[in-house]
């Protein structure tokens, strides 16, 4: 299954996923507090060293994981550049670089179980409240199992579009692909329902 | 409620899936990806409740990690960064669209879905976006909204594509459209 967690071995990957997002929750806030200049580059550079601690092959995966940022990195310095703040502009694009960065780095080196099981944990206070939390690994597994197989089905669905037509394939192909999940969701259902539904823990 | 279920665990899904087929790309440079409209579809479709439950399944996926957003982004970086706004406004957005839709369950099917999708997928979910963005990036309202602007062409098309699409969907499998059970 394809997680946007990185295979290049790193120590972060050994530890326990809720100490790193409980680290990582508190360094953000400690983020959005500090407002100088001179506090933000250190905080960068310290995120930056994080990084390089595996490797350059792992920082540079770091780095891509980071392009969607930069258009908003051009429209801060831009938007505040015109205002004539370029200096608070320029501590909200590296609190944004180093934010986003920290957030990532939790992601690269937890592994896709270890998190669900994070998130089961936290929700078992509900259990004693008699809500189920079980439907929800099982949907986190549905859905999961699903979007392979339905990107398939969807590209089916668009070469036989393109076997017809010249044009491109346009919004049309969204309908077969709807209706094909649509159906899916049926034989699903009815799958559940012969063994034994929902009633069954 | 077995049906229930899978079929938002599948919407689930299809906003992935809508969000990893080819872009399309408006006149004016801007692309235009068909995700939007997997969340205006939660809300037409499934109606307020489940539709929200929907795209908060989808969100929980991308925040464990995987690359179900647009372009292939995920993790818990889209939810430190600039458009957080937008994804906290998705939930929202699917379920005041599929609240509209169910208010106007007496209407024809694309009219009520076409002005819900517009009011829901469109209007509610920019609110919260620009507010992100002013808190992110420490815009002012008027500077988030003008970087936005440039979306919003894409957006009014895809919600006339989701109606289009849920009064299709009507036609041909009439139980599974829940907002008008």
């Amino acid at each position: 299954m394809l997680t946007l967690t990185s295979e290049i071995r790193t120590p972060y990957h050994r530890m326990r996923a809720g100490a790193k997002l409980a680290a990582l929750c508190a360094a953000t806030v400690a983020l959005f507090v500090m407002d100088s200049i001179a506090a933000m580059a250190l905080a960068s550079a310290a995120v930056a060293g994080l990084y390089l601690v595996p490797g350059m092959r792992f920082a540079r995966a770091g780095l891509g994981l980071l392009k969607p940022v930069w258009f908003f990195v051009a429209l801060v310095l831009l938007w505040h550049g015109l205002t004539g703040d370029l200096q608070l502009g320029t501590v909200i694009a590296l609190r944004l670089i180093a934010a986003v960065a920290l957030a990532n780095l939790v992601t690269m080196t937890s592994r896709f179980d270890d998190l669900v099981e994070v998130v089961m944990w936290g929700l078992s206070p509900l259990k004693r409240l008699g809500v189920r939390t079980a439907p929800l690994g099982f949907a986190i597994v549905l859905v999961v199992r699903f979007i392979p197989v339905m990107l398939d089905k969807a590209r089916l669905l668009i070469d036989a579009w393109r076997a017809r037509s010249p044009r491109r394939p346009g919004w049309q192909v969204a309908l077969p692909i709807t209706l094909v999940a649509v159906d899916d969701a049926e034989h699903v259902a009815e799958a559940l329902r012969a063994r034994g539904g929902f009633d069954m823990d | 409620m077995e049906r229930q279920f899978t079929l938002i665990a599948l919407f689930a899904a299809l906003i992935a899936v809508l969000g990893l087929v080819p872009k399309f790309t408006l006149a004016s440079g801007i692309p235009i990806t068909a995700q939007g409209m997997g969340i205006m579809l939660c809300g037409t479709v499934l109606g307020a409740r489940r539709g929200a439950l929907a795209v908060l399944l989808f969100l929980g996926l991308v925040a464990l990690g995987l690359p179900l957003l647009a372009g292939g982004r995920g993790g818990l970086g889209v939810f430190a960064g600039p458009t957080v706004g937008f994804l906290i406004g998705f939930p929202i957005a699917a379920f005041v669209t599929g609240w509209i839709m169910e208010r106007m369950r007496g209407a024809p099917v694309f009219p009520a879905a076409i002005i819900a999708a517009v009011i829901g997928g469109i209007l509610v979910l920019y609110i919260p976006g620009i507010l992100g963005m002013v808190a992110m990036l420490e815009l002012s309202v008027t500077q988030a909204t003008l970087s936005m602007a440039p979306f919003i062409p894409g957006d009014l098309i895809k919600a006339g594509l989701a109606a289009a699409l849920t009064a299709a969907l009507y036609k041909a499998r009439p139980s599974s459209v829940l907002s008008r059970a």
